[in-house]
């Protein structure tokens, strides 16, 4: 550890690559909990928007009018206004008017912290979406597979859960994916509401130790990787998940 | 929609096994449909409106609903800038994302792989550190013979929003041109056209109709983007309700309506957009 602090030291001086993340323990420090708090934050964000997808696009199937009604305008909103004027207006606007709770200390703090409320736009956000794609997904199902469940005496519920979900998983997972990366990507507007997240650690240290373009090509790579293993992981899925006939995983 | 109503089997026939279709009467009046359009707006208005409520606990204070009022022509001219700017990049973005996707389809192999590599890196690097990089990696003025040329803060974002547009743009020239059957490079080849000739005469035309909804779906994405530069420090309409929000004397209450006002000026706008490119995509796809 300590020679690899002192090459990189030797760096700077010889060529004037200023990597603090490397040889400043506090500032690697900080980039590291900025790095987890990323990961943290799409982890987090990609098991609920799916959720919020597969629930979705169940309700989207309901025979009530007004449930689809509802799903539709969530989707509709979600899907045509800024991603961060949404974090904005729940942030600030919302958590301004839902009331005030007591913590430990006796102290009168907001009822969700900034990067819950960054989790709940953001699931919100990109949960929109991915109804839209679970839905295009079930639509691809042909109609005699759900008949024939049905004929087997299959439930609604237990239709979508048993046969259309699956089927439908494996047919838009593409999309999904990309929807994902979309969504990692994403996780850097919540930077605006000061989660501590790469780009915000990044603005710190980059601030502090005047090494801009550095930073700036650092956090590129930081984010072009992350995006890379999101898109293996996803590749592997894909893969792992693949029947013949189904999706684009089996024709490969 | 329109439900089979049964009739009884008449007495001592045969149970038919097709029986008659009824249609329903048409009943005198119903709720009128209510369509996602309005459920928008009612979320919206009820979202202005419930603002508006709050905030009438002082008398002397402006509801919600006149605030926005109040300041509307600002805000509405701020929403005018984002569009500017979304204009802007996606005229810059498409001109050089063309360049590059049609390198990207090229013969030059050296050229094929740096446009391939650009695009990948452009489209998985997010947006708003693409737009810090703009804005703090592009001076703000340069020295042309001799001439100060001053780079204000806005180019810089729309420079830096352009870059992933190039990059998706370039995917969508590259979408299109793999997505064409190969039959027509070889029916184009067999009548003795060279590449370029096919290329221009041939195959870009026929993708110009599958590039068109993709391309209406970047606008739209880069449109609601654009409020990302009151981020970078760029005065646009997020920066204007902040200020509005801080001159009516920052009232907690005020910030939802404020805000959804906001989300409902670019909901109006990309809305139709994104219905239009629904309808494009599906006349298309019949055409086809």
């Amino acid at each position: 550890m300590e020679v690899i602090s002192h090459w990189f030291l030797e760096l700077y001086e010889t060529t004037g690559i200023n990597l603090t993340i490397v040889y400043d323990a506090y500032d690697r420090q900080r980039f590291l909990s900025g790095l987890g708090m990323t990961i943290y934050l799409s982890i987090v964000c990609i098991l609920i928007s799916i959720a919020i997808g597969a629930v979705g696009a169940w309700a989207q199937g309901s025979p009530l009018r007004v449930v689809r009604g509802l799903v539709n305008g969530f989707v509709v909103i979600f899907r045509n206004t800024p991603p961060l004027v949404q974090i904005f207006f729940f942030y600030f606007g919302l958590g301004q008017i839902l009331p005030r709770i007591e913590d430990a200390d006796g102290m009168r703090v907001p009822l969700l912290t900034n990067v819950q409320w960054a989790i709940v736009s953001l699931s919100l956000f990109a949960g929109a979406f991915n109804v839209e794609i679970f839905r295009s997904g079930i639509e691809a199902v042909p109609r005699t597979t759900t008949e024939a469940a049905e004929a087997l005496g299959y439930t609604r519920f237990g239709i979508y859960r048993q046969v259309l979900l699956p089927l439908a998983l494996r047919i838009c997972l593409p999309a999904l994916n990309n929807n994902l990366v979309n969504l990692l990507k994403t996780t850097t507007l919540a930077y605006a509401i000061a989660v501590p997240e790469t780009l915000y650690v990044s603005k710190q240290i980059w601030t502090d130790s005047q090494n801009v373009p550095v930073m700036m090509i650092v956090l590129l790579c930081v984010y072009t990787t992350l995006v890379g293993i999101l898109v293996f992981i996803m590749h592997r899925w894909e893969k792992a998940l693949a029947i013949p006939g189904y999706g684009q995983g089996a024709a490969r | 929609m329109s439900e089979v109503r049964v009739t009884a089997a008449p007495e001592g026939r045969p149970l038919a096994v097709l029986l008659p279709f009824v249609p329903p009467a048409p009943s005198r009046w119903r709720w009128p449909r209510l369509r996602f359009v309005h459920l928008v707006g009612l979320v919206g208005l009820s979202l202005v409106v419930g603002g508006g409520a709050f905030a009438q606990a002082g008398s002397a204070r402006l509801s919600a609903l006149e605030v926005i009022w109040k300041w509307s022509p600002l805000l509405l001219s701020g929403f005018g800038f984002n569009i500017l700017m979304s204009v802007l990049a996606m005229a810059l973005g498409t001109a050089a994302g063309l360049v590059l996707g049609l390198l990207q389809i090229g013969e030059n192999r050296a050229l094929r792989t740096f446009a391939w590599s650009a695009t990948q890196f452009f489209r998985n690097a997010p947006w708003l550190v693409l737009l810090f990089f703009a804005m703090f990696m592009i001076p703000f003025q340069f020295r042309v013979f001799g001439y100060t040329v001053p780079f204000p803060d806005w180019v810089k974002a729309v420079i830096g929003f352009s870059l992933p547009v190039m990059a998706n743009m370039s995917e969508i020239v590259r979408g299109a041109v793999a997505s064409l059957p190969s039959g027509q490079w070889e029916a184009a080849e067999s009548l003795a056209f060279s590449r370029r000739q096919t290329l221009w005469m041939i195959i870009l035309p026929q993708c110009v109709k599958r590039m068109l909804p993709p391309w209406m779906n970047l606008y739209s994405l880069i449109t609601m983007a654009t409020v990302q530069a009151s981020i970078v420090g760029v005065t646009e309409m997020l920066t204007l309700t902040a200020q509005v929000h801080a001159a009516e004397g920052g009232r907690p209450d005020l910030l939802a309506p404020l805000y959804g006002f906001a989300m409902l000026c670019f909901f109006v706008y990309c809305y139709p957009i994104e219905r239009f490119t629904l309808y494009l995509e599906r006349r298309f796809q019949l055409n086809q």
